[in-house]
This record gives structure tokens, C-alpha cells and sequence, in this order.
């Protein structure tokens, strides 16, 4: 079954942009990332599943049921995590973790205690005491306290040390291990790549691939450069070239189509050297956006 | 509950700053009652030299210096002024001060409904308004009967003039909270409040001088005028209706308004 689904979900801020004809579909258990840059949408995704926000139309449905509709109830066993954390500035880190408890139905308390642990928070500080790194961390203990089914995580590392990074991977690992559904939304391609099975990517308010990460890697795009003397740019005129670089007697490019077609052609010319190699992740979301 | 109990803590200190201060602004006020009150002739005679507009306007028309209550009808128009500043405040900031702050993400991704979020902010900060409600009351039954020196009054129109405390703070709750749902974003709550609470009493003010009785009718300090409740012990029947009528429309229009709301993000 579906966790987290959207069809044809559309957002518009009065006549501005939020997203348009978003379908995609989640499963359990999975580790889902939605990739783009700022603007593109990520957030408005994020916040229409939370109904912080009204979808203009399409509908978003978690665990099967309108997120509007059983809003309440489906929030029950979700965990969110905005990009940007602001809290009640004259409360103490220990009071706003249980008042953020108290919302739910089981005890909290033990989890709370553990993931403060994990995370090196200081419970007894006042909220606006705290740098912007230690909020982001009352940030998660507040999104994961409740042991959600779900979790929806925007952004979640900016502003967190590279330490604190890895820990709170590890930690979002061992929720998924438990049987947690997560949607990681990023722009940093490097973490999606470790950490999702899957991923979309957005641009200007609609998604514009989604695949496998592997075979986003593998199987679309290869990374190719030639050395050879007397190269020609037009040789490579071919349907599924792009990025085509000439640098002296150095050739680059991507390919994504049969590659017997480009070796033909590379089979014409006197090569010196020749490398085909699999783009980084960083290397498709740069085409994506040309 | 829990909420209720979070949203009365955070307006909690600035209920007692209000409370002490229109206690005290009471205190003040009957306190000076026994000089006039010893010179009724003068301060008469003085009146008249004034112009009738400039009276009216100041709700000093028709007055009677000569019993503490009269004195109090006067009066107590500036405390009506602040509970409405401070009703105002509570209405404006119940809701907007989480999305200035940007706080709202933390409680609307909570397992509850907007409709229980509105109502459980609605009922502290109501609690809120009763607490400096009941200290007018008792001030003002307490400091009357100090600064009276053992001349009597009538108790009926002071009861009802203190009826009215009630609605005229839910007026000034229920109009700001639904104005500042109508607003995309309310940036800063003062200024609103003090527009609101001095904008409808100078409404009132300038109706009265230039004779105009719509003006007045739309002006919630003409609905409950002190001096006219406590002259006829009875209210203003049946403009004191209108804002029993616009706190009803206000609160069911803010609940509508919230429950579609959307939320800005920080970005």
C-alpha cells in the first residue's frame, strides 16, 4: 500500500506558482527523496501533506485517507520537520519537548530523554538562548519524539555540523530500520543519493523525473570524454548528446541513449583516450536544470 | 487542555501588567472625588464655559458632579478605553502572533483540529479578559465605596455599567481577531489595537459633537456610554444590541476564516 500519495496535487499562492499537477507515490518503508532547488516547490509539497496549507486541486493522501479530511488523526503518526525551526522563544527546551508530547496519545517521555541524549541537547536552556544548529536539533527530538510512521523532513540538516549530520542519518536509518515511510526533501544531491531508494526531482513547481536512484545513475546518462587529435564537434551532432564541451583536443559530454551509436562514431576517429563513466547524481540535476 | 494551558501562560504576565494598572488607574481617578466632590458650584460653573460640542464630545454633557457615581460615569470611559486596548491586543495577536513568529508550523502539524486550536487560544485568553474584568469589578465597588465618604449610591446602575465591561471586552476581542484573519499578515499588533480601541471611541466623540447618530450607532463606547447607564440604570436598548450582534458574527466569521487558512512558511 501507498503511504504518502499525491495526485494531481496543485498549489497556487493567489495568481504565484506553488506547484502544478504534483503525482507521485510513496510505499512503506521507503526513503523517498525530493530534490530541487529553492523555489521549486519542495516546501509547498511538504506543507500541503501537513495541511499547514489548502491544496488548490489534486488531493494528498496519507495512509490512504485525505490529509485535509482526517488531518487530525493521520498527524497522530507523522513527524515534521520545516527547514526553517522557530519555537516559543521564551520557553525551556525541556518545557516545549513536552508540550510537544502532550499532543500525542502514547508516553513520549523515555524517547524524549534518549534522543536529547543523541542529539547533545541542552534541555534546560531557554529556546532563544540557542544558536541556530541547537534549535534545529529541538527541531528533530520534537519531529521524532513520538515514534512517527512518517516523516516528512525538509531540509533537515542545514545548519547542523557535519558530526551532528552523521548522527542524525544514522538516527533516520534506524527509523526507517523500524518501519518508518520518510520523505527527505534536499537540495544537497550527495545525502539523497546515500540515503533514498528513490527520488524526484522538482522544477518550477512540477516534477520532472522520477526513478530509481540507481537507475538514475546507471542506466540514463553516461559521462564521456574523448582525447583525440582533429576532433569535430558536428561528428557528435547525435540525438541524446548534450553538454558538449571542446576544449583543444579534449571532448565532453553526456550521452543517455544506445551507446553503440556513440562508439560508432568514437570508432571514426583516432583516439588517444577515452573515458565512459557514470555522472554523479550532481551532474543529472545540473542537466535538469540547463 | 493543553494548549489552553500553554496560550494562558504566555498572556499570563501581560494580564496581571493590565489588571494592577486599571486597578490602579481607578484608584487614581476616585480618589481626586472627594476635592471636586467638595466644590460641585465651581466645577459647574466652569463646565458651562465650555463649549456644548467640546462636552458632548468628551461625554461631559449633562453631568452630575454632585454624587460620586456621576463623577465615575465620567470617568470611566478612559477605563473603557483600556480594556478595549488591551481586549483588542488578545484579539489581533491570538492567532497571528504564531504565524509572525513563525511558530505556527510547530502547532498546526500537531494532532489536533484547527477548530480545537481556535477554541482552546479563544477560551485563555477570554479567561484572561475576565481576570481584569473581575479586578474593574472589584475596584471599582471597593474604591467607591472608600472615596464615597459614607455618602450613599445607588448599587443597581453600577451593576450594570460592570455588565457591560464583559461585552464590550468580547466586542474589542472578537472584531481585532477577525480583522486580523482578514489580513494576509499582521506585522506588528500595537498600532492595530490602539487604532481600533481610539478610532471607534473618536468615532463616537466626533458623532456626538457634530450631532450625527449613525456615526455614534457604529461606535461599540456609544452602545454601553457610562453616563447614560448609570443616569437610567438601564442600558441603550436596542443599539446595545449591535455589539452583541457584531461579537457574534466576529467570532463565527473567525472560525470560518482560520479553518482555511493558509499558513505561510519562513521562506
Amino acid at each position: 500500500m501507498s503511504i504518502i500519495e499525491a495526485t494531481h496535487l496543485t498549489k497556487y499562492y493567489g495568481k504565484s506558482r506553488g506547484i502544478v499537477d504534483v503525482s507521485f507515490n510513496v510505499e512503506e518503508g521507503e526513503i523517498f527523496g525530493f530534490i530541487g532547488p529553492n523555489g521549486a516547490g519542495k516546501s509547498t509539497t511538504i506543507r500541503l501533506f501537513c495541511s499547514l496549507i489548502y491544496p488548490t486541486g489534486g488531493q494528498a493522501k496519507i495512509f490512504g485517507k485525505d490529509a485535509i479530511k482526517h488531518g487530525p488523526e493521520i498527524r497522530q503518526h507523522i513527524g515534521y520537520l520545516p527547514s526553517e525551526v522557530f519555537y516559543y522563544d521564551r520557553m525551556k527546551v525541556i518545557d516545549l519537548l513536552k508540550y510537544s508530547a502532550s499532543f500525542y496519545e502514547k508516553d513520549c517521555t523515555q524517547r524524549l530523554h534518549d534522543l536529547a541524549e543523541i542529539m547533545e541537547l541542552e534541555l534546560n536552556r531557554r529556546i532563544d538562548d540557542l544558536s541556530y544548529g541547537n534549535k534545529k536539533k529541538v527541531g528533530i527530538v520534537q519531529g521524532l519524539l513520538h515514534q512517527p510512521k512518517v516523516l516528512f523532513l525538509d531540509e533537515p540538516t542545514s545548519g547542523l555540523d557535519p558530526l551532528m549530520q552523521k548522527e542524525f542519518y544514522n538516527l533516520i536509518r534506524e527509523e526507517n530500520q523500524r518501519g518508518a515511510t520518510i520523505f527527505l526533501s534536499s537540495h544537497i544531491l550527495s545525502v539523497v543519493q546515500r540515503m533514498c531508494s528513490r527520488v524526484a526531482i522538482i522544477r518550477e513547481g512540477s516534477i520532472v523525473d522520477l526513478q530509481d536512484v540507481q537507475t538514475l545513475q546507471r542506466e540514463n546518462y553516461k559521462k564521456i570524454r574523448i582525447v583525440a587529435e582533429k576532433i569535430e564537434e558536428k561528428d557528435f551532432d547525435l540525438p541524446g548528446v548534450s553538454n558538449l564541451v571542446k576544449e583543444n583536443s579534449i571532448l565532453s559530454f553526456f550521452y543517455r541513449g544506445d551507446i553503440n551509436q556513440v562508439t560508432a562514431v568514437i570508432g571514426k576517429q583516432n583516439v588517444s583516450d577515452l573515458t565512459i563513466e557514470e555522472p554523479t547524481l550532481e551532474e543529472i540535476f545540473m542537466h535538469y536544470y540547463e | 487542555m493543553n494548549i489552553f494551558v500553554h496560550e494562558f501562560k504566555m498572556i499570563f504576565r501581560s494580564v496581571i501588567i493590565w489588571s494592577l494598572s486599571i486597578g490602579l488607574a481607578i484608584f487614581f481617578f476616585l480618589s481626586i472625588y472627594p476635592s471636586i466632590g467638595a466644590d460641585v458650584d465651581l466645577i459647574n460653573e466652569m463646565m458651562q464655559s465650555f463649549p456644548e460640542e467640546f462636552l458632548i464630545a468628551f461625554g461631559m454633557a449633562d453631568m452630575d458632579w454632585s454624587s460620586i457615581l456621576g463623577f465615575y460615569g465620567f470617568v470611566f470611559a478612559f477605563i473603557q478605553i483600556c480594556l478595549a486596548i488591551q481586549a483588542s491586543n488578545y484579539g489581533f495577536s491570538l492567532v497571528s502572533v504564531e504565524e509572525r513568529d513563525l511558530t505556527a508550523d510547530f502547532l498546526l502539524a500537531k494532532p489536533v483540529s484547527r477548530l480545537k486550536i481556535m477554541s482552546n487560544k479563544l477560551f485563555a485568553a477570554v479567561t484572561g479578559l475576565t481576570i481584569t474584568n473581575a479586578v474593574v469589578w472589584i475596584s471599582s465597588f471597593v474604591f467607591l465605596r472608600v472615596f464615597s465618604d459614607g455618602v450613599p449610591y445607588e448599587t443597581k446602575p453600577l451593576l450594570l455599567l460592570m455588565l457591560s465591561n464583559g461585552v464590550l471586552q468580547l466586542l474589542f476581542f472578537s472584531v481585532g481577531m477577525a480583522i486580523s484573519l482578514l489580513m494576509k499578515r499582521v506585522r506588528s499588533v500595537t498600532p492595530l489595537s490602539m487604532g481600533l480601541a481610539f478610532g471607534l471611541y473618536l468615532l463616537n466623540a466626533f458623532g456626538g459633537m457634530i450631532g450625527e447618530d449613525t456615526l455614534e450607532i457604529l461606535s461599540p463606547y456609544n452602545h454601553f456610554e457610562p453616563n447614560f447607564i448609570l443616569k437610567h440604570a438601564a442600558y441603550d436598548l436596542p443599539v446595545a444590541w449591535i455589539s452583541v450582534a457584531a461579537i457574534v458574527i466576529a467570532i463565527a466569521g473567525s472560525y470560518v476564516l482560520y479553518a482555511r487558512r493558509n499558513i505561510r512558511s519562513a521562506v
